[in-house]
């Protein structure tokens, strides 16, 4: 078709006039802050929800006993301050008096007894519930003090408390049965309207403990592909939006009414072998692939180089220089040998799982250590697999190797006890344990000096980098975009949103 | 009528088959809705605590038990309640289908007001310029997947006119028909584009074919003028597999459209489908599932009546 410049003229000028119509019909609502994002919560029960856009959500609306900052600092809640007994089996908690529900009445003490019993309460069907299986039992002095008797010292647990997971609800309303209909949070937002899988609607809560919120509410769509994201940051009718995908996160800096904002995320890149399965019960094959793999450029190939190399501990406060660790460095001759040692100097053939979109990246992870363990004459066959499919998969260990993003915890213990130790919940996934590991691990739990503690989770990963039952790869960014007009908001690097409780927008 | 009774009769039978179908079908895929909730942290689950929420979901009972129930729950009605949504099935459905209705009426409207016309002109204009232009047009919609054209539109819309349609949620027509329309107009371009394609193509073919039969070459030499044998007397008969073809795609349309509902954000049916599986919401699935073949039962037979409305010719039924 040809079209003369006016008529071209002509047809977007018809196209703008319909179109800035819808403009002028919509009020301006400056303070409000207009959200989106691709994937939606699932629910609302703090307790059990466990995806990343479902935290995100209820921690707007719930507080824990204390929260993270973006240093991974823990910080307070709706406890003001708590304390560790020298013998390390009592956590005493003093609560907030400002602290209050959205309806106006006062955190107490029976609310964080209530909460933390329902969270141990196998019917409740929590899966953070195994984070706190020292908790033998907690009393109540008064509405203010909150006295958790441990079983045994658990220095990570106040890190594990911090979390939505182990929110502070009502006791009220578990007596009534509400928690997951009806949501009734001491947060600085209350959820008034959510229709799954299109839009939330939150307001301020009048009785947040922290003061008034810098928004007069938050709407959050879901908008599903994250092109149409950027679109609508681009057309300046979306405020600020999570976005997953990294080559969408590129595309952001290039406009010029919008920001990203990055935060080296916890999370890490890595491909899961399963040493219950030949030739990967091996630990010279095991090392060998290690050795084959360029963590750098599987990291700038598949995933545009946002991100950084990481050995097993993604945490600033704990981890060590990768290139310390075992085989950081690509020494394919040495992997070739090992090969050999193992028995396997041609090689052999593996399926490796990966989800599709689960993250954006896993299909191309998969091309790349597909192409770099060729070199050894591994020849993986790459299965990819809706995600629901990868999970059941992965959670039966029906796997050769598996492309995974797993998320990572401001503490060692929790994020690696689960998978490494003799009674982790994950050992049937990761099927490897050995004495090394399981005694650094039970050390690091009970060592209260924080130098000391350190060591030993050093200890741990270098140990865990050699054996290599994984090959970990990197940690990636997660990332918000926004326009330039919304001012205040931190990234951290669990992707929390909380401090979007004192984000301003521009009129 | 007595056609239409026995057609009816038939869509119990056919609905139960498809309720068949979707409820194993759905179950067969691995993974089930506490790993779509959990993810892999529901490896962290003690047994006793999966029981609790396999209890809550509805799944802790044999198949064949849940199967029976949930079909005795359909004969009063009853299609069962989302576990995404917390509310009955038939009261989310209800909610999401005005926007698959009216994006898949104004689909049908922008492929019959472009799709007939210009089928028309092409065929009366054969093998001539303006039906070479129509015919690659033709192509063009038929071959341009729905995606491309989907991201093409917001793309230029958001960098060219720095604007998008409402995305996220759905305005209804009864709210304000301003927004509803500027919100659905770009999603129903792009299904029509397809659409009017298959229409334009079908419209061509069957008025070339039209154009030939005896009784229009009978009103040219009886001196009735040129575009009135077109409109009053070839058309009506040229319309007959346009019907179907119309008929069908819009069928069609009202079981959603997954991927330009995806694209521009819409909550409609497809979405809804899609979010459904990917949760593992069974009583969703079915319910939404078998609502869609109720539709396109109900679309075709509204279709076969319509044949025998243009062309007084067809008999419906054996008689």
């Amino acid at each position: 078709m040809h079209w003369t410049k006016s008529k071209k003229i002509l047809a977007g000028a018809a196209l703008a006039l319909a179109l800035g119509g819808t403009a002028i019909g919509l009020p301006v609502q400056a303070a409000e802050l207009r959200m989106a994002w691709s994937q939606d919560a699932t629910g609302l029960d703090p307790h059990k929800q466990t995806a990343f856009s479902s935290i995100r959500l209820l921690e707007l609306i719930y507080e824990p006993l204390v929260q993270l900052n973006a240093d991974l600092e823990v910080v307070p809640a709706v406890a003001s301050s708590w304390s560790f007994s020298d013998d390390g089996l009592t956590l005493t908690f003093n609560i907030n008096p400002d602290a209050k529900f959205s309806d106006g009445s006062s955190v107490t003490s029976e609310d964080v007894k209530a909460s933390f019993e329902r969270l141990l309460n196998e019917d409740t069907g929590a899966a953070a519930r195994s984070n706190f299986l020292s908790i033998a039992s907690i009393d109540t002095p008064d509405p203010q003090t909150a006295v958790f008797h441990l079983s045994q010292p658990d220095a990570p647990i106040l890190v594990a408390m911090a979390t939505a997971n182990a929110s502070i609800v009502p006791a009220a309303e578990i007596a009534a049965g509400n928690i997951g209909t009806k949501t009734l949070g001491s947060g600085p937002f209350v959820l008034d309207d959510w229709q799954p899988n299109s839009k939330e609607v939150l307001s301020p809560n009048p009785y947040w403990a922290g003061g008034k919120t810098g928004v007069d509410g938050i709407t959050i769509s879901v908008l599903p592909d994250e092109t149409a994201i950027l679109a609508s940051l681009r057309a300046g009718q979306t405020d600020f939006a999570l976005i997953n995908d990294p080559l969408v996160a590129t595309l952001v800096p290039s406009e010029p009414n919008l920001q990203l904002n990055r935060a080296a995320g916890l999370a890490y890149n890595v491909l899961q072998l399963n040493p219950s399965r030949a030739p990967m019960d091996n630990l010279k094959v095991r090392q060998a692939m290690s050795c084959a793999v360029n963590r750098q450029e599987v990291l700038d190939t598949a995933l545009l180089g946002e991100g950084r190399v990481t050995g097993p501990l993604t945490m600033p406060a704990f981890r060590s220089d990768p290139n310390t660790l075992f085989c950081y460095q690509q020494d394919v001759e040495k992997a070739k040998q090992l090969m050999a040692e193992a028995g396997y100097p041609d090689g052999f053939s593996a399926t490796v799982i990966a989800a599709t979109g689960e993250p954006p990246v896993a299909s191309a992870e998969a091309q790349v250590l597909q192409s770099q363990l060729a070199a050894i004459g591994i020849k993986l066959d790459i299965k990819l697999m809706e995600l629901n499919v990868y999970v059941d998969a992965w959670l039966n260990a029906d796997f050769d190797m598996a492309v995974a993003l797993n998320g990572g915890r401001p503490d060692p213990y929790p994020m690696y006890n689960r998978y490494f130790t003799k009674d982790g919940n994950l050992l049937k996934v990761s099927n490897y344990v050995d004495d090394t590991l399981d005694s650094l691990m039970q050390q690091g739990r009970v060592e209260t000096d924080f130098e000391k503690r350190k060591a030993i989770f050093q200890e741990f990963e270098r140990h865990l980098a050699e054996v290599s039952p994984w090959i970990w790869l990197s940690t990636s960014y997660s990332y918000t975009a926004q326009l330039k007009t919304v001012h205040g908001f931190e990234p951290s690097p669990l992707g929390s949103l909380v401090s979007l409780s004192h984000v301003t927008v521009d009129e | 009528m007595n056609h239409v009774a026995q057609r009816l009769l038939t869509f119990p039978l056919i609905l139960w088959g498809v309720s068949l179908i979707v409820f194993f079908s759905i179950r067969l895929i691995p993974g089930d809705a506490i790993t779509a909730m959990l993810g892999t942290e529901a490896g962290l689950l003690t047994p006793d605590q999966r029981a609790s929420l396999a209890r809550y979901f509805g799944i802790d009972q044999p198949v064949h038990v849940q199967y029976l129930n949930w079909l005795g729950g359909l004969l009063h009605g009853d299609l069962g309640v989302s576990v995404t949504f917390g509310k009955p099935v038939l009261d989310v459905i209800l909610q999401h289908f005005p926007l698959t209705l009216e994006l898949a009426i104004l689909s049908m409207i922008i492929a019959l007001v472009v799709g007939v016309p210009l089928g028309v002109l092409a065929a009366t204009r054969n093998e001539r310029l303006s039906d070479l232009v129509v015919r690659i047009l033709a192509m063009l919609g038929q071959s341009t997947p729905n995606f491309v054209l989907g991201l093409l539109i917001v793309f230029v819309l958001s960098v060219y006119f720095g604007t998008v349609p409402a995305m996220g949620v759905f305005t209804p027509i009864t709210e304000d028909l301003g927004t509803n329309l500027l919100q659905l107009i770009f999603p129903a371009i792009t299904l029509g584009f397809a659409f009017a394609a298959s229409v334009m193509r079908i419209s061509r073919s069957a008025m070339l074919d039209v154009l030939g039969d005896d009784y229009v070459r009978t009103a040219h030499s009886k001196g009735v003028s040129y575009w009135g044998v077109i409109w009053k007397h070839a058309l009506p008969n040229a319309l007959i597999p346009v019907v179907t073809i119309s008929g069908v795609e819009f069928g069609y349309l009202l079981g959603g459209a997954v991927i330009v509902e995806q694209i521009f954000a819409l909550p409609g049916l497809g979405r809804l489908v899609l979010d459904a599986v990917t949760h593992r919401d069974y009583a969703l699935v079915q319910g939404t599932v078998l609502f869609i073949a109720f539709n396109f039962l109900l679309v075709n037979l509204i279709i076969d009546l319509l044949y025998v409305a243009l062309d007084p010719r067809i008999r419906l039924g054996n008689r």
